[in-house]
């Protein structure tokens, strides 16, 4: 055994020993506390190492001290060993006294493992407990929330099953909660609902939208309806993924009946309950805002016979309840038919024919009219004969507007009270024509001139190749002072007849000229041709010439930006007296077409030998396109026939009445050259045209935008 | 969207936590499967860690040592974790027996832990706060109380602020703590370095980002800035065993290894 003394190796044991316990984890240990540490424990092991009798006890003792100091680190259980070990022993209990060192070190650190596990373990278990606790508090606030809040509430899974309703929901529903349970958000549609309601539904369960709004009823479950103001958001959870849609609805009920009533007044005739006039032409103007091509609308003027005897002889109210009645009558017997029925005011009833099919259809609900009011009527000891006189008007919509439309019906009306009582009568251009002339026009034509009634609208032409605005024709119109706004169909034919068509051709030419002028100072070569329509008298006029130039010079405009129309009329022979004026104008350098083709004369040869560089055909041929009752292709070869002609005579072709992006393709493809119609424009005031020029400087694409206005 | 304060804050179990992590590292077993797992994982890519850990435990240890021999006896210790050994109310005592502390930790087990370990000594508080909503954390009336007093205050943050993202703006919530504090107050801050082992900073941070609580490790400049309005004392920010060694020879050979720094500095 070693021979060097005792004290010496206690000395330099002692001095590893602390150099071993400042390291690592010693570096955290306060120096005074590391200190105390080293002391005692190197003392507890020289104690272990010389005390007799041997004490295990004391090195483990000393194993345990370094653990509870936090020296838990295994590698420092190996260099201890390896200390110890290398200490000179007396006797032979150096092995036992290190593995008592490590047993102690061992055994504490076993303890203290297992009481900071324990320590970690209540620590989480005690945050769980009390975040569970947390979430039950929040979980009573929202329920508290849910089941007071005033507003509905319902919340249901992506599927559409309801999961939950709060009170207020189950009393918007007057429901219990057990009729809530199990039933599925698509059980609560109602025919009523606005369209577009379900879609955003889908969108939203599909997580395509996160909320929408709309104003809805349900049916409640007494089957009254309740009308709400329903809100539905969307939930996701963490990831994104939908989970649930809360909706929220208002009950909105009492506005909602209330603002029906306002609605219902300011719309019906409260008499009679009929929609009033403003409701009638509230819908008869919507079905001119963007008709399908080729739609077709009638109209029944209707007007009782012989109420006003009824009202003078038997009294207001007995007048008052015959109306009431006929009302009634009138409701029932076109109703079904899907007819709208409105009172327009005092005796006048009318039938609106919404998607009409044809004439037919017009006139079979002229004689419902007539058959429902041919019995007679009890009010109170009087029979009453009632018979009335229906005005019949049947058109495609592109071919009228609204006003012009309600007019005729009722000059129409007016001819089949003339023609005498009990009877309907169709209406015919041309006695509509007449009829106005002979009531308003030709009296009043020469001072409206005078007064500035008339003024010119500009219709668009476009060139099908680019799109470009090729030209604009200059129609007339009249703002009579008792018919409203008559277009020239409805006064030319008098103003032709009563000569007066002589200054009304100037004064359309002196203004359209100066316009077309202007718009030439103002966008030079983007500004448009113009045509103006030139009536057969003016061309047999010798004078026209003359003014025509006098007008040039005083507006500057160039007359090769001048086309005038002409109809195949104009000129009936080789040897008509008008052919010398339409070579005068050739000669102002002016260009003539020849307008609404193929609805006159059509002497095909002829147009060899008219001064004529343009063709327009007539709008007839591309509407009968979509007349179901003729045959497409036929109709095309015969447009399509038309154009190669027009080339072959070197004339330049312009379709009328294109109302479609389809027939405006159609028509680019076979070579026709300008189009004009809905499908491009209707006659505008002169500044929409100037809009025209600006807005679109390349045009616009042939298939594009649909029809204006 | 931070959570209403009256919506709990779960407690999962299931993703390592950094308290009970560093618990691990520094030889405890206050820690659960899930964070040693992940401790594991960090020390096989970088076995210095548990050095490291014990370098900024040691700091704690001298920067405490050292304000409360100048006197300071109210400590506010943010995301004090689990104090596994060498508590800041252990530490301060051995200089000032009357020291009051109040420890913020935001994970609810830490401090349900402490609280248990807590719970019979007077002069310590533990409040559940997150650094982040800076305002609620000195809104609540242990950290107010402990600031109405107006004797000075030393706020720790010690390995705190790298789980604040750059978003979350670290200086902006130091400087609201700065302008609660009484004259006189100090800070104590340590925060993981960009520049001591650039080789790590990016595999650490990743391992971090599963985690509740995503490491930013940063450039010395943008750790010192978090000092703004303090005076620094010497030797201003450094790595850790640097800062105010036991002796001259603890600083070691490449106290750049430690990788963190560490600073403190006075509220005139």
């Amino acid at each position: 055994m070693s021979t060097i003394p005792v004290s010496d190796s206690a000395e330099r044991f002692h001095e590893a020993w602390a150099r071993l316990l400042s390291a690592d984890h010693g570096m955290a240990v306060h120096p005074g506390l590391l200190r105390g540490l080293v002391a005692r424990t190197a003392a507890l092991l020289h104690r272990a190492q010389q005390d007799e009798p041997f004490e295990p006890r004391l090195a483990a003792q000393a194993g345990a001290e370094l653990v509870d100091a936090h020296f838990t680190d295994p590698v420092l259980l190996a260099r201890a060993v390896e200390l110890l070990q290398a200490q000179p022993v007396g006797d032979a209990r150096g092995p036992a006294l290190t593995g008592a060192f490590a047993a102690g070190w061992a055994a504490a650190l076993r303890e203290r493992t297992l009481r900071e596990q324990e320590a970690i373990r209540t620590a989480a278990d005690t945050a769980r407990k009390e975040a569970e606790r947390a979430l039950r508090a929040s979980e009573a606030r929202f329920r508290a929330l849910f089941e007071s809040a005033a507003i509905g509430i319902g919340i249901g899974d992506t599927d559409g099953n309801i999961l939950a309703v709060n009170k207020a929901l189950q009393e918007l529903f007057g429901a219990a909660p057990e009729d809530m349970t199990g039933r599925r958000v698509g059980d609560l549609v109602h025919p009523e609902d606005t369209p577009g309601v379900w879609e955003a539904y889908e969108e939203l369960i599909s997580g395509k939208r996160e909320y929408f709004q709309f104003d809805k009823p349900y049916y409640r479950q007494d089957g009254e309806v309740v009308w709400t103001h329903l809100t539905v958001s969307l939930i996701r959870d963490d990831d994104g993924i939908p989970q649930y849609q809360v909706a929220m609805l208002e009950d909105i009920t009492d506005r909602y009946r209330l603002q029906e009533r306002l609605r219902h007044q300011a719309t019906h005739d409260s008499l009679t309950g009929l929609p009033n006039r403003a409701a009638f032409f509230e819908r008869l103007e919507k079905l001119f805002e963007e008709p399908e091509p080729g739609a077709r609308f009638g109209l029944c003027y209707v007007d009782l016979d012989g109420f006003k005897v009824v009202n003078d002889s038997l009294g207001h109210d007995t007048g008052d309840q015959l109306l009431s009645a006929v009302a009634a009558r009138l409701k029932a017997a076109l109703s079904p038919l899907g007819h709208l029925v409105a009172r327009l005011g005092g005796d006048e009833f009318v039938v609106l024919l919404e998607n009409c099919r044809g004439e037919q259809e017009a006139v079979a609900a002229a004689k419902t009219v007539l058959k429902a009011l041919a019995g007679p009527v009890l009010i109170g000891d009087h029979k009453l004969a009632v018979g009335a006189s229906v005005g019949v008007l049947e058109r495609r919509v592109s071919t009228t507007t609204p006003g012009a439309a309600v007019r005729a019906a009722d000059l129409t009306l007016y001819r089949a009270k003339e023609a005498g009582r009990g009877r309907w009568t169709l209406f015919d251009p041309k006695e509509n024509a007449r009829a106005v002339s002979r009531y308003a026009v030709s009296v009043r034509m020469p001072a409206a001139l005078d007064q500035g009634e008339f003024f010119i609208d500009y219709q668009p032409l476009y060139a099908l190749a680019d799109g470009r605005l090729a030209a604009v024709e200059a129609l007339v119109r009249w703002r009579h002072p008792q018919l409203g706004v008559l277009g020239p169909d409805e006064f030319v034919t008098t103003a032709e007849e009563t000569g007066l068509i002589m200054p009304l051709g100037r004064w359309v030419l002196e203004q359209a000229c100066g316009q077309a002028a202007d718009w030439i100072k103002r966008f030079g070569d983007a500004a448009p041709q113009l045509n103006v329509n030139l009536a057969v008298r003016q061309a047999r006029s010798a004078a026209l010439v003359t003014d025509l130039g006098r007008i040039l010079d005083t507006t500057g405009f160039d007359p090769a930006r001048l086309q005038l129309e002409i109809t195949e009329s104009t000129v009936v022979g080789p040897e008509d007296e008008a052919l010398r004026t339409l070579h005068g104008l050739v000669d102002l350098g002016v260009s003539l077409a020849v307008d609404d083709f193929g609805t006159g004369w059509s002497n095909l040869a002829y147009l060899r030998d008219l001064p004529v560089s343009g063709l327009k055909i007539a709008g007839s041929f591309v509407g009968d396109l979509h007349d179901p009752a003729k045959d497409e292709s036929t109709g095309w070869r015969i447009v399509s026939g038309l154009v190669s002609m027009a080339h072959a005579l070197g004339l330049t072709v312009t379709a009328e009445g294109v109302e479609t992006r389809k027939d405006a393709e159609r028509l680019r493809t076979i070579g026709c050259d300008w189009a004009q119609g809905w499908h491009f424009g209707r006659p505008v005031r002169p500044g929409e045209i100037a809009r025209r020029i600006t807005e679109e400087p390349q045009g616009r694409p042939v298939g594009g935008s649909s029809a204006e206005g | 969207m931070r959570r209403p304060s009256w919506v709990p804050e779960g407690t999962d179990l299931d993703k390592p936590n950094a308290a009970r992590v560093y618990d691990y590292y520094l030889g405890g077993s206050h820690n659960f499967e899930v964070d040693r797992e992940m401790a594991r994982k960090a020390m096989a890519l970088w076995p210095e860690l548990p050095q490291i850990m014990r370098s900024n435990r040691a700091f704690l240890r001298r920067a405490v040592t050292f304000l409360a021999e100048r006197g300071v006896t109210r400590f506010l210790d943010i995301g004090s974790g689990i104090p596994t050994f060498g508590a800041v109310h252990e530490i301060v005592r051995a200089v000032r027996p009357e020291a009051q502390v109040v420890y913020v930790d935001r994970d609810p087990v830490a401090v349900a832990h402490s609280r248990l370990l807590l719970e019979d000594d007077p002069g310590s508080d533990v409040v559940q706060a997150d650094l982040r909503d800076v305002d609620d954390l000195l809104a609540r009336p242990e950290v107010a109380g402990l600031l109405a007093q107006g004797e000075p205050v030393a706020v720790l943050l010690v390995a705190v602020a790298h789980f604040v993202t750059d978003d979350e703006d670290p200086w902006k919530l130091i400087g609201t703590i700065r302008d609660a504090l009484p004259p006189g107050s100090a800070l104590v801050l340590s925060h993981a370095s960009l520049e001591g082992r650039p080789d790590q900073a990016e595999d650490h941070q990743k391992l971090y980002q599963r985690t509740p609580t995503p490491l930013t490790m940063r450039t010395h400049e943008q750790i010192t800035g978090m000092f703004a309005g303090f005076e620094l004392i010497e030797p201003g920010v450094v790595y850790l065993p640097q800062w105010h060694p036991d002796q001259p020879e603890a600083v070691g050979e490449h106290p750049e290894r430690m990788t963190g720094v560490a600073g403190v500095g006075f509220r005139p």
